[in-house]
């Protein structure tokens, strides 16, 4: 496959290395001349010194064959521009574009950019799942479907109840129990609940805070 | 009518002292408060300091009650960012941006945006001057 990527930084440069070394051909374009050298260096001719939202350079890079598009330069704004230009004028299929300002997440999507990464929103995540500060921990979008899949830790309202008890929003799944000391298992829907299980749910996108009530209070 | 400006440049400035003096109502935008010692000392509008590519700013603006829209800052992909924002997500009647590189400044006419390339104008200008 050939994958073009605008910006290298961290997440740039990572990516570039693995895609790499899964034997894709990839490009990253980057603004900046003297980052381009030192990649040249270090993993060869895998760089196009440019600006990445500029109709010039993407048709250098030839965008019209990549099959995957990724923009993950630090400003939304160029993401942004680099992703419009690629999905409009060079038909790429997939795209898809890094988020800095969490604000963005539905701007994006409204002007046609629907894979998009909240890095600051996976990072809080993250850190509030090895923390253990929240009760409830989002794991995945499933946007088309109009879901999200969750992480979620039984308290005192659930706990002593089975499933079928709990007024869950309508189209929620829940498909794996996580029980201290025991396998994961499948639960159904007699499954009694225990203080401190933990839940892998598939839950109606926004329904994140009316979840957490009813599991965890 | 009710204008917001985003980006207190030469043209920024002289296009909000110029509609401010028309008695138009104006708010102009920049992220560095420092531009605004540009404006006309007869400017009579609002001076906001802030990212007209943030929804939280524009709103702060008045965007809601905006008739015209109007990006002018340095960079192309802020000024297209900006402006789809007004456009699409608060419905701004007229929107303006302006999109140095000619070629982007095509594709954004055809994501429907009114964007001017300076450039493109400055050309055809000269070349009419030419008389050719």
């Amino acid at each position: 496959m050939y994958v073009i990527i605008v910006g290298d930084n961290e997440v740039g440069y990572s990516l570039c290395k693995e895609l790499l070394n899964a034997g894709h051909e990839v490009l990253i374009i980057e603004k900046d001349a003297t980052k381009c050298e030192n990649l040249e260096k270090e993993l060869g001719s895998v760089s196009l010194c440019g600006n990445g939202s500029e109709m010039a350079i993407l048709t250098k890079a030839g965008t019209a064959r990549a099959d995957i598009f990724i923009a993950v330069t630090g400003e939304d704004e160029d993401n942004l521009a680099a992703c419009q230009i690629a999905k409009q004028k060079f038909d790429v299929h997939r795209i898809v574009a890094r988020i800095n300002n969490p604000k963005n997440e539905h701007i994006f999507a409204k002007l046609g950019i629907d894979h998009t990464v909240d890095v600051v929103a996976l990072v809080l995540e993250h850190i509030k799942a090895q923390a253990s500060i929240s009760s409830l921990i989002h794991l995945l979008n499933f946007k088309e479907q109009g879901g999200e899949l969750v992480l979620v830790k039984v308290g005192d309202p659930a706990a002593g109840k089975s499933l079928t008890k709990l007024p869950l929003p309508p189209g929620s799944i829940v498909s794996l129990l996580i029980r201290q000391g025991q396998q994961c298992q499948v639960p159904t829907p007699d499954t009694v609940l225990k203080l401190d299980d933990q839940l892998i749910c598939l839950i109606p996108s926004g329904s994140k805070e009316s979840v957490q009530a009813i599991f965890a209070g | 009518m009710n204008i917001i400006i985003m980006g207190c440049g030469h043209v920024g400035a002289e296009l909000a002292s110029t509609l401010d003096a028309e008695k138009h109502k104006v708010t102009i935008l920049d992220t560095d408060a420092t531009k605004f010692g540009k404006l006309s000392s007869k400017f009579n509008g609002t001076a906001l300091v802030g990212d007209g590519t943030d929804e939280e700013v524009l709103k702060k603006a008045g965007i809601a009650q905006a008739d015209a829209f109007v990006a002018l800052t340095r960079e192309d992909e802020r000024n297209a960012m900006a402006a789809q924002i007004a456009k699409q997500m608060f419905n701004v009647p007229k929107v303006i941006c302006r999109i140095y590189d000619p070629l982007r400044e095509e594709f954004y006419a055809s994501l429907g945006l009114d964007a001017i390339s300076p450039i493109s104008l400055f050309v055809q200008l000269v070349k009419e001057r030419l008389g050719g």
